[in-house]
């Protein structure tokens, strides 16, 4: 295990994680072998360039996917099936197109066996807090694709999980919605501070959420360099235009030119 | 919502009413013989007059539509999960059903005689036949066609595989469930008639056959009549159903028509 950036006690680990798929043309070296933790509490990001294994890294860590070699271990278990503490967000929002949003923020209620009244307020709570109330008897189709991925978002906090992995969950959208989004989801997590694995290729987007910053290589993804972000919270367009910001951006921007992701 | 529906429905009405009017004023107008072609009149009249007889014989051919359209179901949803779900069964009954299509059914429905006889069974079989391969193939393509996100949404929320089917999968394939059960339903009603028109003795099917043998055209038509009727009736009763089960697919249809 990398001693630099795994720590004890952190809530997860991954620990040599590598994965290879078997494809048609013969197999295809996804991802790793890296080795981090997220301590409990921490909003950490893994930025990469696409196809470096960032969605590989989260579907192992959900446990909806095999780990090839090595594994990630959350509080301690070891990850062999669906990891079921934890919200999870897509790119593509994933709402079931047969539910309506309320149906969809209160899916886990079926599936979970929770009882409806018990989950009803916080859905409620939480759809209020998007922007979405007024909308929550309508279909995803019927929603612009911000809503649907604020309604994605509502799913995945509605059960108060521990853990939340979002796989560029603002990724479709226009800059202006995901900027909006960006501070919503800031202000969702100062509530409650899960521990946060967030996938995404913005550097911008990464530094302003983030406590730490994992910066990957091009594919087979690897840890290149893991970043604290020192920068205070809630981080609003004043720490978006401090220096400290700008720096942390560039420091990345940097990290990439040198390995050759990025060009002049 | 109501009147743009009122709307929609009066279109075709319409349309409808206009071509009885233009039939019946072409037959009238060049003295048309009423063994070529009856007037829609005429038409209407000879169903009041045999309501009774052609009552009887409709029911006979609606309890063999419903009988082999049911059969299909019954047959088809069962086999479409078996060949969705199951690699063996997809890999080596799937190509056998599909080639078994390439077989004209009609040409082998006079053999269900000789080997079923004259009675019920025979015509439920060859509807069976006719209709059950689009419920099949939509069945397959809907249990199929669905994409990771939602079942790995399902699993990372401890779905079972019995939820994992009815709250996912399901939902997700009735859409292309209820469109195989349409193209069914229409199959149906024309396996249904075929079957008449080679084994029966009761039937529409039949009475337009024995009607056209003895040249009267107002009772042949008066049946291929009453059969539209049924074969649309049937049709959107499946329609109806649809309706109240899959609205959001409905809605999102009417928003993007293609
Ligand atoms: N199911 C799969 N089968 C084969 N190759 C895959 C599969 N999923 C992803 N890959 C490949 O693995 C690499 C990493 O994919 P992914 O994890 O989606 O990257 P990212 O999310 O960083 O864009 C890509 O080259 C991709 O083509
Ligand atoms: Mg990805």
């Amino acid at each position: 295990m990398d001693e630099m950036s795994v720590a004890p006690g952190d809530a997860i680990v991954f620990d040599g994680l590598r994965k290879t798929y078997e494809a048609l043309e013969g197999s295809i070296e996804a991802l790793g072998p890296l080795s981090f933790g997220i301590r409990k509490g921490e909003f950490v990001s893994v930025l990469g360039p696409s196809g470096c294994g960032k969605s590989t890294l989260m579907l192992v860590a959900a446990g909806l996917d095999d780990a090839t070699s090595g594994g990630v271990i959350i509080d301690g278990r070891p990850i062999t099936r669906a990891f079921t503490d934890l919200g999870i967000v897509f790119q593509d929002h994933a709402l079931l197109e047969w539910r309506t949003i309320i149906g969809n923020v209160m899916l886990h209620s079926d599936l979970r066996k929770i009882p409806a009244k018990e989950l009803q307020p916080r859905a409620m709570d939480l759809i209020r807090k998007v922007g979405l109330e007024g909308f929550e008897n309508r279909y995803p189709f019927e929603l612009s694709g911000g809503m649907r991925q604020r309604a994605a978002i509502c799913r995945a906090l509605v059960h108060s999980p521990p853990f939340l992995f979002f796989d560029e969950p603002f990724g479709a959208l226009d800059a202006l919605t995901r900027e909006q989004m960006r501070v919503d989801l800031e202000k969702l997590w100062l509530d409650r501070r899960q521990t946060v694995l967030f996938i995404t290729h913005g550097i911008a987007e990464a530094v302003a959420l983030s406590d730490r910053v994992v910066v990957m290589t091009s594919r087979p993804g690897r840890v290149e360099r893991i970043i604290d972000i020192d920068l205070p919270r809630p981080r609003g367009s004043a720490v978006l235009a401090s220096p400290e910001f700008v720096g942390y951006c560039a420091v990345i921007k940097d990290i990439f030119s040198a390995s050759g992701i990025l060009k002049d | 919502m109501r009147k743009r529906q009122l709307l929609d429905a009066a279109g075709p009405l319409l349309a409808l009413v206009l071509l009885f009017l233009g039939w019946e004023s072409a037959v009238v107008l060049f003295g048309v013989s009423e063994h070529l072609l009856p007037r829609p009149s005429r038409i209407f009249v000879e169903i009041v007059d045999r309501a009774p007889m052609l009552a009887l014989h409709a029911s006979s051919t609606v309890s063999i539509i419903l009988s082999g359209f049911a059969l299909s179901v019954v047959v088809a949803i069962p086999l479409a999960l078996a060949i969705s779900f199951v690699p063996v069964v997809r890999r080596v009954v799937y190509p056998i059903v599909v080639f078994s299509q390439l077989i004209p059914k009609i040409a082998i429905a006079p053999l269900f005689i000789i080997w079923f006889g004259f009675g019920v069974l025979p015509k439920v079989l060859i509807t069976f036949l006719i209709s059950f391969f689009p419920i099949l193939i939509q069945a397959i393509v809907g249990f199929t066609s669905i994409k990771p996100e939602p079942i790995r949404v399902a699993r990372s929320m401890g779905a079972g595989p019995v939820d994992m089917f009815l709250r996912v999968r399901l939902p997700h394939a009735l859409p292309n469930l209820f469109a195989g059960l349409k193209m069914s339903m229409a199959a149906a009603a024309i396996g249904a008639i075929v079957s008449e028109f080679i084994a029966s003795s009761r039937g529409l099917g039949y009475l337009v056959l024995v009607a056209n043998g003895e040249m009267n055209s107002p009772l042949a038509f008066a049946g291929m009549m009453l059969l539209s009727l049924i074969g649309i009736l049937l049709y959107f009763i499946v329609e109806l159903i649809q309706r109240l089960t899959t609205p959001w697919d409905i809605a999102q249809r009417r928003l993007t028509p293609n």
